[in-house]
């Protein structure tokens, strides 16, 4: 009884412990920030604009709405498709600051309204327009110029989430929506994608200047190289990368990262790449953790009826 | 010269018992070393840590096999070979880091413990004594293996607590220099780290651990009631086979048999740890790789320093510096600051009792407020429970003189 007492005792002022430097202090620590569950209504954007540019988002972001309310032609949006082939190509050439991401799966893993809003105006989609003093400087800037009435870009996006939206692997969500900007080297991963196996040391040299080149071309459009995600997943919280890629400047105000525009869906995909790369135990932890404590629990069953063996008598 | 029987059987009982007396060996260590029976689970805790010890050597041995040394290898032989390429590296490195915060844990408990129950005093000062000095060893050991993964809390809090030898005032960068190896933690940084960590560190403890036990033998481990009863009456009471009256039992395989049933219920404790909660023990901010440039927004210890972290933080840095080095002193000489003869638990000891609970208090609130941002209330509260702690030395003088006052009195 008295045993059970003193263990009460040390389990509280341990809990207590943990509770204060753990929890507590994290929620201290980092400030917090709201999701909006991959949604994209340009709320945040507004709140947090200054009071001259509060008024031009409103209106960017209600033209947006207007046209996600417009029925979207998928064969007649084709043809608008092709005019951002000319940029999305597959050429893996930099274009501007980064490569243009291949759009095979936009429609899976990038958010309707989004996707509106980033054909409409990209920087402004982005939540970076203060970074240019007008669109046209944002490296898919021209696009708002190809696409001047909102059918023709309600066109495009129903061609988008209708063609471009086959099941998608982790792998190719994390390909598309950030390699461009950021490495993963546990993965084999440089902005321009996978690392080949060259037979001879100077091609992999000369393959590792282009990665350079590309990498300078990236911080010249960012400002700094954004950092390999390798272990990201691990060196932020859950809730911390969830509100960061929705809208960077949520967490970091006047970060140069501009907003993905995923969608939940999307966000999911790109995160289990993180995980598998960055946390590949967890399906072997999830698997041998019930076993381990299986065996300790019976071992101290055991160990239990050996005490009573050993002590009987001695009370 | 000896008596060595010819016909002995090699290696059998009588062969050995003949070359290094296993029979006496047996019986100082085991058989015959007699624990009193009053008792709790609390007196396991020295067991336990023994055996997270052994845990910890085991899986640093593991890691060891694939680590490199080197600041520029060191965050990948971790982060990627150790934790995706080695076949269970992962289940290595979170056994390892989940042990050398748990550790600690079990420290403290059995410094409470020892506190509480007035076990540094009437012979066992030693016992304190070594026990402190494993406490320290520990704590360097614990800082040198946080250096290893080169992310940026290994960085920035080696950056910090080197910084600490620069002594204030007396801006002693070139001890600062030496100690690094360079103007700023890097490469030679980093070998010399882990040199410490994995060779001269654990060597110490293993000795330290030795002399620990040691201290032990002859004063016989402390009881509930603080009883000072006579071990050779009792012993052979017990050995008389009236083990019921005996007030002792043997170590092993009695006593070792309560240990083995606490340890596997802490080992249950420390597996869930391992699989399912270890974020506690390996801090995020240490997944991103170290960078010179870039200071993380929050430098912190980990969770076993901050009170002592806390001690230094709210002074000026030359008060904060003599503060923190008295605390840890204090701590040390403790059966000497204690001036009252009274070995009992502290539920019996009045004045002792709100002091020992005083301090346990703000030990965690100093745990608390090491972590959290020195701002607005935080800071004052840090002050406040700095300057109590510091005052926490000349109570316990007052009251425990006031104590022995008490039974000369009666
Ligand atoms: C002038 C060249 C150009 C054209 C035309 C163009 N893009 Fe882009 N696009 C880019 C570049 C460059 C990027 C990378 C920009 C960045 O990462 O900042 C990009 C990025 C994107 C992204 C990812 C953006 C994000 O925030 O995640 C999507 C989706 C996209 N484009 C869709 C389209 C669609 C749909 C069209 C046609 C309606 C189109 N693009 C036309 C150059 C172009
Ligand atoms: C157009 C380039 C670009 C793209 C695309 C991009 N990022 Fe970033 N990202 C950056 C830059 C630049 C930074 C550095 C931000 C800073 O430090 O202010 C960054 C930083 C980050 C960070 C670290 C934030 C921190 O705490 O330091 C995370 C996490 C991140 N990005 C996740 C993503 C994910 C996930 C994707 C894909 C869904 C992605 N990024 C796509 C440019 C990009
Ligand atoms: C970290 C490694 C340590 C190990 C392996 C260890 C081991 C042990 C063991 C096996 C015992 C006997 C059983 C028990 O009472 O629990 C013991 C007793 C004791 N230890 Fe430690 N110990 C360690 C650290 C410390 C520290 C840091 C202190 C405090 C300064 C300390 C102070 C004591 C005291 C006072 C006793 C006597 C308890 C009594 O008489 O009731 N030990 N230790």
């Amino acid at each position: 009884m008295r045993e059970l007492k003193i263990l009460a005792v040390v389990t509280f002022f341990s809990v207590l412990i943990y509770i204060l430097v753990e929890p507590f202090a994290h929620s201290q620590m980092h400030k917090h920030v709201e999701g909006h569950n991959f949604t994209y209504t340009g709320e945040a954007d507004i709140a947090e604009a200054s009071d001259e540019k509060k008024a031009v988002k409103e209106k960017f972001w209600s033209e947006v709405k207007t046209i996600a309310s417009l029925k979207g032609d998928a064969t007649a949006g084709e043809a608008g498709f092709g005019m951002c082939m000319g940029c999305h190509n597959g050429a893996n050439m930099n274009m501007g600051g980064a490569i243009p991401p291949n759009l095979d799966h936009a429609g899976a893993i990038y958010d309707k309204n989004y996707l509106i809003a980033l054909i409409k105006d990209p920087a402004m989609a982005s939540n970076v327009d203060h970074k240019y003093a007008d669109t046209m400087m944002h490296p898919m800037g021209s696009v708002s110029s190809m696409f001047t009435d909102d059918q023709s870009i309600a066109d495009v996006v129903a061609y988008l989430l209708e063609k471009k939206a086959g099941e998608v692997t982790p792998k190719e969500a994390y390909k598309e929506a950030c390699v461009r900007c950021h490495a993963m080297r546990y993965a084999n991963l440089t902005q321009l994608g996978e690392t080949p196996k060259f037979k001879h040391e100077k091609d992999a040299l000369a393959h590792k200047i282009k990665v350079i080149d590309e990498q300078d071309a990236v911080k010249a459009y960012m400002g700094k190289l954004p950092p390999d995600l390798s272990m990201i997943i691990r060196a932020r919280s859950e809730s911390f990368l969830e509100t960061f890629v929705e809208n960077p400047q949520s967490q970091f105000p006047g970060t140069s990262m501009p907003r993905v525009g995923l969608s939940a869906e999307g966000y999911e995909k790109v995160k289990a790449y993180l995980t598998e790369i960055g946390d590949p135990s967890k399906p072997e932890r999830e698997r041998l953790g019930p076993w381990v404590l299986g065996f300790f629990i019976i071992f101290s069953i055991l160990a239990f009826l050996w005490k009573k063996e050993k002590w009987r008598g001695h009370h | 010269m000896a008596h060595f029987d010819e016909n002995a059987k090699p290696f059998g009982n009588k062969w050995l018992d003949e070359r290094i007396g296993l029979n006496t060996l047996t019986r100082v260590l085991q058989t015959e070393y007699w624990i009193p029976k009053d008792i709790n689970f609390l007196w396991a805790m020295g067991m336990v840590l023994a055996a997270t010890f052994g845990v910890l050597l085991l899986s640093g041995i593991f890691l060891l096999m694939y680590y490199k040394p080197d600041a520029n290898l060191a965050f990948d032989s971790v982060n990627y070979t150790i934790m995706t390429e080695v076949g269970y590296g992962w289940l290595w490195r979170h056994v390892h880091g989940v042990g050398a915060s748990i550790v600690f844990l079990i420290i403290y408990i059995h410094m409470f413990t020892g506190i509480y129950y007035g076990s540094y005093k009437r012979g066992r000062e030693l016992i304190w004594l070594s026990g402190m000095a494993l406490f320290v060893a520990f704590s360097a050991e614990a800082f040198s293996g946080y250096m290893l993964p080169w992310g940026q809390m290994s960085y920035w809090a080696g950056m910090v607590i080197t910084n600490l030898f620069s002594l204030g005032s007396i801006e002693a960068y070139g001890l600062v220099e030496w100690i690094r190896g360079d103007y700023v933690p890097g490469d030679a940084y980093l070998t010399r780290f882990f040199m410490l960590h994995v060779l001269l560190i654990p060597l110490v403890i293993i000795g330290l651990i030795v002399l620990h036990f040691g201290t032990l033998r002859l004063p016989h481990v402390n009881n509930q009631e603080g009883e000072d009863f006579d071990y050779k009456e009792a012993a052979d009471l017990y050995k008389a086979g009236k083990v019921k009256e005996s007030k002792v039992i043997p170590f092993s395989p009695v006593f070792l048999s309560k240990d083995i049933f606490v340890m596997g219920v802490y080992f249950i404790l420390f597996f869930y740890l391992v699989f399912y909660n270890f974020e506690f023990a390996m801090d995020p901010v240490n997944f991103d790789p170290a960078d010179g440039l870039k200071t993380p927004a929050h430098i912190y210890p980990e969770w076993y320093f901050l009170w002592s972290y806390e001690i230094l933080r709210p002074f000026n840095k030359d008060i904060g510096l003599i503060a923190f080095g008295v605390a840890q002193a204090a701590l040390f000489f403790l059966p000497f600051i204690d001036r009252s003869p009274v070995v009992a638990p502290a539920h019996k000891r009045k004045l002792f009792n709100i002091w020992f609970w005083a301090l346990v208090v703000i030990m965690i609130a100093l745990t608390a407020l090491g972590k959290l941002p020195p701002e607005g209330i935080y800071n004052d509260l840090g002050l406040f429970f700095a300057v109590a702690f510091l005052c926490m030395g000349p109570l316990l003088v007052w009251i425990t003189i006031k104590e022995k006052n008490e039974m000369k009195g009666a």
